[in-house]
């Protein structure tokens, strides 16, 4: 990304004016933001289908919010539609007329097993074997377009468009495990450029299925400490294995502070800076030297103008998976140097898991909280520290602390990584 | 016309399509009288394809450990995003490469259709049937087609093989997420937010899954081929056109930096979307077609992506007939058929290269449009998605450089 030099003076400051959050810990920033302050935990057994089977029977779904029949997008779209009705009401804007851009970080998904098994069903009777040239020939003749509203990946945006009154055409993304933390770097760069007074970034996913959770368990990044779920999702420990599924959806509407001033809303944070670099080494690791993700980190610090001793505390990427928690401790060394150790740093992960597509976002929303109430949510699980990777976890137990400044890291499968820094007050 | 620091180039060009491979083989094909489509038409009868020509991908991707990593639909898009990146003479120079940002528009990839339908098959006659399906999937299904059909991994995939690392952004949305692409590439460029940007997608028409959800939706042209403003009856609707389309974006400062060659400038993106009622829709499209400044003249060269899918192909043609009579309109998804998240990439790429050639389109619709022996000096080029969305691009030749 281009650091554009002496823009700072020139650019529109971009004010935080209202969040929005859902996770396995409840609805709304203050219940989500009082269970982080006690540690507790939203992993739990997954009752929401048979696990039998499975290799890992647990995560953080969202199962307090009837949703029925469930399915990916429908359930999405409502985790979304909850966390920016929050964010928007307490911008104070009227709900049905947002008159901004829509930037919406939304998990890839597809049809699922129950809708194809349904078509498999179709002819009522199985005259021959299943195929996908027989459920062709079936679908030519039962055209269903709520059924196909489920393969599109553009619906959720236009549904959430169409009752939020956003302008123009939104944008949907996907950047892995980063989603949420491009998405909200989206909307600072369309405020920057003058293209919008105010953006509604919106990070959501509710795709905790079977496939889903098989194919990451394929990819053995899942913990399989199934037996005390509240337990497994344990960050920079020793003895992690792996990350927690979770579901979730954080909101926030971006505005520049001049269009914030103007009409006299509460400014609740700054986005301060953006940085983000690519890895091109391999589909799942990131290169071993750490670089792209030091870039990364330093590319947001550069855009917001900080050195890293003027950071208070860092939100981690935190997964819990051995190769994460290592590589994200390896490139905060390598910025931070002397300064790392002390600068507290936690993984919001520890209790709400890992929610995909929506981490970023939601990680914002609580990075965003942990400036504004002076509290420091811990590292739950925290009991066997890794001795490679010495940090002030904020182990176990929230912590208060004066917070001024936030860098949240978000770093994806497929080599996308975004480092988000949030401020309390505007750059000076 | 000239240039200033901040104005947004097309330096680079890599298109796949049926037609065939790189922009040189469509343009040529594509000026030259009554261009024919490419089409399979019995694989999925009654449904056509535009299928993939013969591609040899170790040109753009050589290790065959890349290749095995990637399922058509990424290789597709991984390979015209190379093919851009040479034609747009970018170094091979990692720290080149690597401050190349990076939008890629997709949907999703292939799935395993044999352990679909063995799942299918598994599941049948059982009431509860979760445990099977767990235990089939977790016993049969690769474990990297995850990643092999993982919809940011087509972005993830051109940084491993090209090094392009300076940013990656991942859009989706069908048609507008290609739409949301340019204009955001196009946006940060001329903002300074960026100075070179790789954009594209890729879509790949032979799919079963894919085809069977088309059908579901009532989306496909079946019987005849013919142009898409001459579908009649069980024509009416689309044909889905195999295209990989990725172009380089790149402030005009940045390319005559580097003495790169511009094939046109893009003067302005616009898009919208909105209810599909025929007076939401003209308003709409009269509004896109006032912020794109296209000006009615016989030097203006219409790219209509139409898809065929009625009644929004036949509300797009009376939008442009009526505003721009003069200009030589042609419709690129009868050829191309269409592509979904690449199409409004493939449109943009035949207008800028239309524009460098000096030389206009034959008509692709022998009736509804008409032959021009004006050489165009502006493109526009439009996309209408199947479902929702829309986008204009307007392009401006350059002087040759």
């Amino acid at each position: 990304m281009t650091v554009n030099p002496g823009a700072f003076s020139s650019r529109p400051a971009v004010a935080v004016t209202g969040l929005g959050a859902v996770s396995s810990l409840g609805i709304g920033i203050e219940d989500n933001f009082s269970a982080l302050k006690a540690g507790k935990s939203g992993i739990k057994p997954i009752t929401r289908f048979s696990t039998e089977g499975l290799r890992t029977t647990i995560a953080g779904t969202i199962n307090f919010i009837t949703f029925e029949p469930w399915t990916a997008i429908g359930f999405t779209h409502r985790l979304a539609d909850m966390a920016a009705r929050e964010a928007v009401a307490m911008a104070g804007i009227d709900s049905g007329r947002f008159d901004g851009p829509l930037v919406l970080a939304a998990p890839p998904v597809e049809l699922e097993w129950p809708q194809r098994l349904e078509l498999d069903r179709l002819a009522g009777e199985f005259d021959e074997a299943a195929s996908y040239d027989r459920l062709l020939r079936l679908s030519r003749n039962h055209r269903d377009s709520a059924l196909y509203d489920l393969t599109l990946f553009g619906k959720i945006a236009d549904q959430l468009a169409d009752s939020f009154g956003t302008r123009g055409l939104p944008i949907t993304l996907s950047t892995a495990c980063a989603s949420g933390a491009t998405a909200v770097q989206l909307g600072v760069e369309a405020i920057r450029r003058g293209e919008a007074e105010r953006v509604l970034v919106v990070g959501a996913d509710g795709s905790v299925g079977p496939e889903a959770v098989i194919r990451f368990s394929l990819l053995s990044a899942l913990s399989t400490q199934n037996a005390i779920p509240e337990r497994a999702s344990k960050p920079f420990s020793k003895d992690r294995d792996g990350f927690v599924m979770a579901e979730g959806a954080g909101a926030l509407v971006l505005e520049s502070v001049d269009a914030a001033k103007a009409r006299g809303a509460e400014i609740l944070g700054y986005v301060l800076g953006c940085g983000e670099k690519a890895d091109d080494f391999h589909r799942t690791r990131s290169s071993p030297d750490g670089s792209p993700i030091i870039a990364t980190i330093r590319a947001g610090l550069a855009d917001a103008g900080l050195a890293p001793e003027e950071i208070s505390y860092i939100n981690a990427h935190g997964t819990s998976t051995p190769e994460n928690d290592k590589m994200e401790y390896t490139g905060l060394a390598a910025v931070f140097g002397d300064a790392l150790a002390s600068t507290p740093i936690s993984s919001n992960k520890s209790m709400i898991g890992h929610t995909l597509t929506a981490a970023g976002a939601i990680e914002a929303v609580f990075s965003i909280l942990t400036m504004r109430e002076g509290v420091l949510p811990p590292t739950i699980n925290y009991d066997v520290p890794d001795p490679a990777i010495p940090l002030d976890t904020v182990p176990n137990v929230a912590r208060s602390a004066d917070v001024a400044t936030v860098i949240s890291n978000s770093f994806g499968f497929g080599g996308q990584n975004v480092s988000l820094v949030f401020g309390r007050e505007p750059r000076r | 016309m000239s240039v200033s620091s901040h104005d947004v180039l097309v330096t680079g060009i890599g298109l796949v399509s049926s037609l065939g491979e790189g922009i040189d083989a469509h343009v040529e094909k594509l000026a030259a009288d009554g261009p024919r489509p490419v089409l399979n038409t019995e694989e999925f009868a009654p449904f056509l394809v535009h299928p993939l020509p013969p591609v040899d991908w170790s040109t753009q991707i050589p290790k065959k450990g890349d290749q095995r990593q990637m399922e058509t639909w990424q290789k597709l898009g991984t390979f015209a995003a190379g093919l851009a990146l040479s034609d747009a003479a970018v170094g091979t120079d990692p720290a080149e490469r690597g401050a190349i940002d990076m939008i890629v528009a997709a949907g999703g990839g292939e799935r395993d259709l044999q352990v679909d339908s063995l799942v299918m098959e598994r599941a049948r006659g059982l009431d509860d049937p979760q445990s099977l399906i767990n235990q089939t999937l977790t016993n049969e299904l690769r474990p990297t087609l995850f990643l092999a059909q993982l919809s940011n991994l087509m972005a993830g995939n051109i940084s491993i093989v090209h090094k392009v690392t300076g940013s990656s952004r991942t859009f989706m949305g069908e048609e507008a997420s290609g739409i949301s692409a340019v204009a955001t590439a196009a946006a940060r460029i001329a903002a300074g937010q960026s100075e070179i940007c790789l954009i594209g997608g890729a879509f790949s028409a032979p799919r079963k899954e894919l085809i069977s959800n088309y059908a579901m939706g009532g989306f496909l042209s079946s019987g005849d081929w013919s142009p898409v403003f001459q579908r009649r009856d069980a024509q009416l609707g689309f044909v889905p056109g195999s295209v990989g389309a990725f172009l380089v974006l790149e402030s005009a400062e940045h390319a005559s930096r580097r003495g790169a060659r511009a094939y046109a400038r893009v003067a302005q993106v616009a898009a919208d979307r909105g209810a599909r009622t025929e007076e939401a829709f003209a308003t709409r499209i009269k509004a896109l077609l006032n912020e794109i400044g296209a000006d009615d003249d016989e030097a203006l060269l219409v790219l209509s992506g139409a898809s065929g899918c009625q009644p929004v192909t036949e509300w797009e043609k009376s939008a442009l007939d009526e505003r721009l009579q003069r200009a030589a309109l042609r419709s690129f998804g009868s050829l191309l058929g269409h592509s979904l998240e690449a199409h409004f990439f493939a449109g943009i790429a035949l207008g800028a290269a239309a524009l460098h050639s000096g030389r206009g389109l034959a008509p692709f619709d022998p009736i509804a449009e008409r032959a021009s022996s004006v050489a165009p000096s502006q493109a526009l080029i439009t996309t209408v998605g199947h479902v929702s969305g829309e986008g204009m691009c307007r392009l401006v030749a350059v002087d040759p450089s």
